[in-house]
């Protein structure tokens, strides 16, 4: 997931309209969309408006693991490559905060909310990207993590989120597969590269297992969202899809996931693997990520940098409305 | 804490001579700097050969609630629609 779970309960008011609620879940059962000016429950705002939010802050912290290589990827080729998906990552955010948006929350909440630290983002882009296997390593598990969750999204229950996703997912096949093309030359090539591909998979394996959330019987909200229809499928089912369809795309190009106990088993129809480190992922979660602290000083300095373009903008449109009056 | 630019709503001609198409918003101080937005974000992979911005505050929507006195009407209109009319299998080009 992109979003973290760690939320507050998400139970329904009881003063809300017994028949407006009964109404609106009948809607949500028939999977109907809802659109921003329908009727919903204040706890599905709240709930969608975090989730949303939450998506669109991994989306635009998502590029600063990245952004760290552009100037130095190896070729003009892989350069032009990431600029075009980190610009991509960029629009993914926006198409985000503007479906959070129409839940009535403004996009300047939102972006104070995570420079300030109050707001969450997925937990994958708080380590470090060390070497340019790394870059190779995020498209193929963290982009392949981030579609998993998301395809599934397209038919959520809010259309503005719904269409977000369908966009999103358009874009994102292409993240994959230039990441898994990056492995796929490393793992090719001298010994040196191929132990630098097999690192990179060491390093990112587990984070990206734990980008699904926490296990299900420790994620209290799974059965409402999932009844909303803002969850179609749990941490779990997803976690394990992810699994079966990864490893022999690893086997594929001469590389091991680190897991020793990742086997087949004939009878689940998919492969057991060994026990998420949890205890990493929530203190990840609290903040204590490697570079959680370098992840918001560069947002937040990305931020104040642009201010004086931002401000240019706004004198430049009010000249020209004043030069209309004029006229 | 920053103020925001006004919204506003991008629409996507994708190919001449099909409509413009809603496809979401971009904040953006003028109409200017709307359309560069809106070009960077929906238009990154060719998906449209026009576009057009539109302050959202300027869309007048239909009210969810009062969907029923504006749309039922025509519910029980069938007469409306060619399949209401039998006509002979054997009168052709009609
Ligand atoms: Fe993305
Ligand atoms: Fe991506």
């Amino acid at each position: 997931m992109y979003t973290t779970e760690l939320q507050k309960s998400a139970a329904v008011a009881s003063t809300e309209d017994a028949d407006k609620l009964a109404a609106f879940e009948a809607r949500v059962a028939a999977d109907e969309f809802i659109e921003p000016k329908d009727w919903m429950p204040e706890a599905y705002r709240r709930t969608l408006v975090r989730q949303i939010s939450q998506h669109a802050h991994s989306e635009i912290v998502g590029m600063l693991p990245e952004g760290n290589w552009i100037t130095r990827a190896p070729s003009l080729r892989r350069k032009a490559i990431l600029l075009a998906k980190v610009q991509d990552e960029a629009g993914h955010g926006l198409y985000l905060y503007s479906a959070a948006e129409t839940l009535g929350t403004a996009r300047e909440e939102m972006i104070e909310a995570l420079h300030s630290g109050k707001a969450k983002y997925s937990t994958i882009f708080n380590y470090p990207t060390l070497t340019w296997a790394d870059i190779g390593a995020i498209g193929w598990l963290v982009d392949g993590a981030a579609i998993m969750n998301q395809v599934p999204l397209q038919r959520t229950s809010y259309g503005p989120y719904a269409r977000a996703m369908v966009r999103v997912c358009k874009e994102e096949s292409f993240h994959q597969r230039q990441g898994y093309e990056i492995m796929m030359h490393l793992a090719a090539g001298t010994d040196a590269q191929k132990r630098m591909a097999q690192d990179a998979l060491n390093r990112w394996w587990w984070p990206s297992l734990m980008m699904f959330g926490p296990p299900d019987e420790n994620s209290p909200n799974t059965a409402q969202s999932m009844r909303w229809r803002i969850k179609r499928e749990t941490n779990d089912e997803l976690r394990q899809k992810f699994v079966d369809i990864t490893v022999p795309q690893a086997d594929a190009i001469g590389l091991t996931v680190p897991d020793p106990a990742v086997q087949w088993n004939e009878e689940k129809g998919g492969y057991d693997f060994g026990q998420v480190d949890w205890s990493e992922f929530y203190a990840v979660v609290k903040g204590e990520g490697p570079v959680a602290k370098e992840r918001m000083a560069a947002r937040r300095k990305a931020w104040e940098d642009g201010a004086w373009i931002r401000e240019a903008a706004d004198a430049y449109a009010a000249k020209q409305v004043e030069k209309r009056k004029a006229a | 804490m920053s103020k925001d630019w006004p919204l506003w709503e991008v629409f996507v001609r994708s190919k001449g001579g099909l409509s413009h198409r809603h496809v979401g918003s971009v904040h953006a101080p003028d109409a200017e700097i709307a359309l560069r937005h809106a070009r960077d974000t929906y238009t990154r992979r060719m998906e449209g050969v026009s576009l057009w911005v539109v302050p959202s505050a300027s869309i007048i929507a239909s009210d969810p609630s009062d969907d029923g006195a504006m749309f039922e009407p025509a519910e029980d209109k069938i007469y409306r629609h060619p399949t209401f009319y039998n006509i002979p299998d054997d009168v052709k080009h009609i």
